[in-house]
């Protein structure tokens, strides 16, 4: 049994960490609810008591909808992606073939570049007609596709780099649960007649799933949360074709200085992740229940 | 001898007078600007900068570069929001109404009385003028003012059996030509486009009010609170864009600013309509002959005044604001203006720089900087209303959205002209 | 035979998977080591240069941008350690009223992170005057759900009787803590510290928002900055400068990949 927390001890050890954490998450978090009631204050206006009205401009705002289902899409295409993509990557680096560590370094290193390096050397990359894609789409006789100014594929583009980044992280994850599988697990499957596919899905995978979890969540929040890239390559365009909510809620805010509708959108944010955050608590405990 | 000394004592009197009334007023002020990576420029806003300092030790001036215009004008807000602006900046002309509304920029005017200072203010181009008035005070001093100009690629012209000493002048012209200088592979894919001109984000829209401009309208007024997106004019403007790409002269899709040139260069495409600020970059890279033209117009030549003016931030002091004052004065004096013309392709916002003995060799070998000075009569201001930013995105994404293909060209822009009014009613 | 088939398979795979994502990457290399005019034109006799890279450094204070980021992940990092080690050894080691309330509370954070907060977390700073300095920058995340849990989880597995063996010695609380708990959790520590790093090395949003003169821009804003221009993007310098910025990390992780592989791991497996 834990002995009783003392109050000095309890003073230094949680109330001064704790607040700090409080004060840049919590407590902004509750005064974007506050503020979001207000409208925009500028110099020759005061900021007042508006009620419901931001609200209303949200529901109204169609460039929202469209950020709403971009920001949807993009969760939805990198999630998964980057997430099949890793357990590839995890399998061959785990094959013990020649030239792994090369392999691994390809894999991992867009890993370790800032969000923005990368959107710089994909920007390049992307560059219609000039870029190093449209030159290997050229070798196959195909057209240069301009990738950042069309709106069916800007999002896509945005959705490539993202997983590009993201994958090689992932990747360290499932070749550490590839790692702690147990090799007579395996072993008897084989004795069984199974060939390395059957191994694999009725083997490996269900012990993944605990990383597929963390995984998922980890890329779920890096959904929302960068858009680094989105800044750089696109501005959110074409005709909003690219916009995230986080790049949203950051042009209102400081390119449009509308802070009150910046914190609108804030709240509306929080509650997206919120819901995602039950939605992921109700399915854990579903399927710890069957098990 | 005493006529010497008659002579020279006044002057030595009024030397000293003036060191003393100088450190009286000594100020360190901070310059926000928004230059690119373009090394030379950037070491020619420093060269300027210290030479100021050079010549006024008793103030000091640290040269900040934020960024992009838009980037800087953010910070610069940010900056002053926070209490600290810097005491002068180079933000965009079209901020202008932005800058005011956030009440963080004093008339220049008010600081510019004497008649000496009158007069200064008198010898600047009218047409860079007129975006920095607002309510008869002038706030801005032109600095460092483009408009796009049409660059193009000679040697792909005398290839495509075309009179390179005459460009397209019209949009007619301008498809006929750009047919012929379109280059094929052994696909049939485009390795040369006729032309390109940016479609896309703040750049897609400058060069847009150009076209609007050419067929005898303009986007926007002077009171800053009417927005003219849905005319006959950018209608046509924008159906001009769209049959480029129909008739195969210009990439179909949004064409992005910043690629574009690098793909001239590259000779991807064998004209393009961009800012003159990138004469400099041009004439350093190109690996081929190349020239530069008037905007091809609807109705005859039009062109968009842009580019960055100097503002003077309010919440200062006498000391710097006359500090600020003074450095502009001395980065828009002849020999400074005719400095950041040649190092940038920027023009000089006053007819005196052009006639600097620096300036006539430089347009000597290089004619090509003439031709935005010459097409300045033809150009109006730049889209420019209150809510800047976000009354900008509208004609942004109604640009966007038709040459995309996603929107149709007159919805498109009645949706932006209805979201346009509905912010400026306000202000009315 | 189909196995040795199989693993022929598997090799050109992996090779080919592994070719197309190094792509990019090497593409930017490509484009930096070059004059301007051969950086989308790819002639394999075009001469190397490093002018890039000079001319890059001397265009913008990157020295400055380097100082500063290596501040401000510093000073996150050893406030993350202290902080986050303080909390974590509170609910191992004691019980108090809300305990489990309390610690749900602090996980929000890894929800919704100061990165989504930007509109708010701004108008804090602003309000304390802390805009444009790297106390500022740092400041949301001083301390780390993330590090409270990971520290959490492994000082629970710190045996027991140890601690109390210690006790009996009549070593207090703080003594507990240095000589048995944070010794156990070193290679958790190495892990977090290196999550850490690259995490903020890598930050942009909320350095752009918060920053404004060079003095305190951390290398990924000053790369922006560099890079963002509007007239003659020239690649070879973008790509340099781009390179720089990260070479630190890249070489870093070139020599340590074992290590960095394996620290890395053990952040995700807790």
């Amino acid at each position: 049994m834990n002995k009783r927390l003392p109050l000095g001890l309890a003073c230094i050890m949680l109330v001064a960490p704790c607040a700090l954490l409080v004060a840049f998450t919590h407590y902004p978090a509750l005064r974007a609810i506050l503020n979001s009631f207000w409208n925009n204050a500028s110099s020759r206006r005061p900021s007042r008591f508006v009620g419901l009205e931001n609200y209303q401009a949200l529901l109204a705002d169609d460039r929202l909808a469209q950020v709403l289902v971009n920001s949807t899409l993009y969760a939805l295409g990198t999630v998964p992606l980057a997430i099949v993509l890793a357990i590839c990557m995890a399998l061959l680096v785990n094959a013990k073939l020649p030239g792994t560590a090369l392999m691994r370094l390809s894999f991992f290193m867009p890993t370790m570049l800032p969000m923005i390096a990368v959107a710089n050397i994909w920007l390049f990359f992307y560059a219609p007609g000039i870029g190093l894609a449209s030159k290997i789409l050229g070798i196959f006789g195909v057209a240069p596709i301009n990738f950042l100014g069309r709106t069916d594929t800007s999002l896509a583009s945005m959705m490539a780099v993202a997983v590009w980044k993201e994958a090689g992280l992932f990747m360290i994850f499932y070749l550490a649960a590839l790692q702690a599988v147990p090799a007579n697990l395996k072993d008897a499957a084989r004795l069984e007649g199974a060939g390395p596919v059957r191994v694999f899905f009725d083997v490996v995978l269900p012990l993944l799933r605990p990383t597929t979890i963390f995984v998922a969540v980890n890329a779920l929040i890096n959904a929302f949360r960068l858009v680094d890239h989105v800044i750089v390559m696109t501005e959110g365009g074409p005709n909003n074709s690219s916009a995230l909510l986080l790049y949203y809620i950051y042009t209102v805010t400081f390119g449009q200085r509308d802070f009150a509708y910046g914190a609108t959108l804030t709240v509306l944010m929080v509650a997206i992740l919120g819901v995602l955050a039950i939605f992921q608590f109700w399915i854990l405990n579903r399927r710890a229940h069957y098990q | 001898m005493k006529a010497i000394y008659r002579v020279a004592l006044p002057l030595v009197a009024a030397a000293l007078a003036g060191t003393a009334a100088k450190s009286a007023a000594a100020a360190d002020i901070e310059l926000y600007f928004p230059v690119g990576v373009n090394a030379p420029a950037v070491a020619t806003i420093q060269a300027l900068t210290d030479e100021w300092a050079a010549n006024n030790p008793q103030h000091s001036i640290k040269a900040v570069y934020a960024g992009n215009y838009e980037e800087t004008t953010t910070k610069a807000l940010t900056a002053a929001h926070a209490g600290q602006p810097p005491a002068v900046a180079v933000l965009l002309a079209i901020d202008i109404f932005t800058l005011i509304e956030e009440d963080v920029i004093l008339p220049i005017s008010d600081l510019a009385t004497s008649d000496e200072d009158k007069a200064w203010m008198d010898g600047f181009y009218e047409g860079f003028m007129k975006d920095a008035r607002f309510e008869d005070k002038t706030y801005a001093i032109p600095f460092q003012r483009s408009t796009p100009v049409f660059y193009y690629n000679v040697d792909a012209f005398r290839e495509a059996g075309l009179d390179p000493d005459a460009p397209p002048t019209t949009w007619d012209e301008m498809i006929e030509m750009g047919k012929k200088l379109v280059v094929k592979d052994a696909n049939g894919n485009v390795t040369r486009w006729g032309t390109r001109i940016p479609t896309l984000g703040l750049g897609g829209a400058w060069m847009f009010g150009g076209l609007v401009v050419s067929k005898g309208d303009v986007l926007s007024t002077e009171t800053g609170t009417e927005a003219r997106i849905d005319t006959p004019a950018s209608l046509a403007s924008l159906e001009f864009l769209l049959s480029l790409a129909e008739e195969g002269v210009m990439a179909p899709g949004g064409i992005s600013w910043g690629d574009t040139p690098k793909a001239f260069l590259e000779g991807q495409t064998a004209s393009m309509w961009t800012s003159t600020g990138n004469l400099a970059f041009v004439n350093e890279n190109a690996t081929f002959d190349w020239n530069v033209g008037f905007l091809p117009g609807g109705d005859g030549p039009g062109a968009p005044a842009g580019g960055g003016n100097f503002y003077i931030f309010k919440d200062t002091t006498d000391e710097e604001r006359a500090a600020a004052l003074d450095f502009i004065k001395f980065m828009t004096s002849p020999e400074s203006a005719a400095k950041w013309s040649i190092a940038t392709g920027y023009v000089a916002p006053r007819p005196d720089a052009w006639e600097t003995p620096e300036m006539q060799a430089y347009v000597a070998e290089l004619p090509q900087a003439l031709v935005a000075l010459e097409q300045l009569p033809y150009a109006q201001r730049e889209f420019a209303t209150f809510q800047r930013a976000k009354v900008t995105q509208y004609l942004v994404d109604a640009i966007e959205g038709a040459v995309t293909g996603s929107v149709d060209p007159a919805e498109a822009l009645q949706g932006a002209q209805e979201k346009a009014d509905a912010v400026l009613s306000d202000y009315r | 035979m189909s196995r040795s088939l199989n693993r022929i398979l598997f090799a050109t795979l992996a090779a080919v998977l592994a070719a197309i994502w190094g792509l990019p990457f090497m593409y930017s290399v490509w484009t930096a080591f070059h004059a301007e005019q051969y950086s989308a034109n790819f002639q394999l006799d075009a001469p190397l240069t490093l002018a890039n890279f000079v001319r890059a450094w001397q265009a913008a204070p990157f020295s400055v941008y380097f100082i500063n980021t290596v501040i401000l992940i510093t000073t996150v990092l050893i406030a993350n350690l202290i902080l986050c080690t303080l909390v974590a050894y509170a609910f191992v080691r004691y019980r108090f009223r809300w305990a489990g309330f309390l610690f749900a509370l602090i996980m929000v954070q890894l929800l919704i992170s100061p990165e989504i907060l930007i509109v708010e977390n701004y108008l804090t700073l602003a309000t304390i005057g802390l805009t444009d300095t790297i106390i500022g920058i740092a400041l949301p995340y001083l301390t780390s759900a993330f590090g409270i849990f990971l520290l959490r989880q492994t000082f629970m597995t710190v045996p027991r009787s140890l601690d109390e063996a210690a006790q009996i010695e009549g070593a207090g609380a703080w003594r507990v803590l240095w000589d048995i708990y944070v010794p156990l959790a070193r290679p958790v520590y190495l892990a977090y510290a290196l999550v850490s790093i690259s995490f903020h090395w890598n930050n942009f949003l909320w350095p752009l928002i918060v920053t404004n003169s060079p003095e305190v821009r951390p290398v990924t804003v000053g790369l922006s900055v560099f890079a963002t221009v509007d007239s003659g993007v020239e690649w070879s310098l973008v790509n340099a400068a781009t390179l720089m910025t990260t070479a630190p990390l890249i070489i870093a992780f070139i020599f340590f990949q074992r290590q960095f592989v394996a620290n890395f791991m053990r952040a995700g497996i807790k």
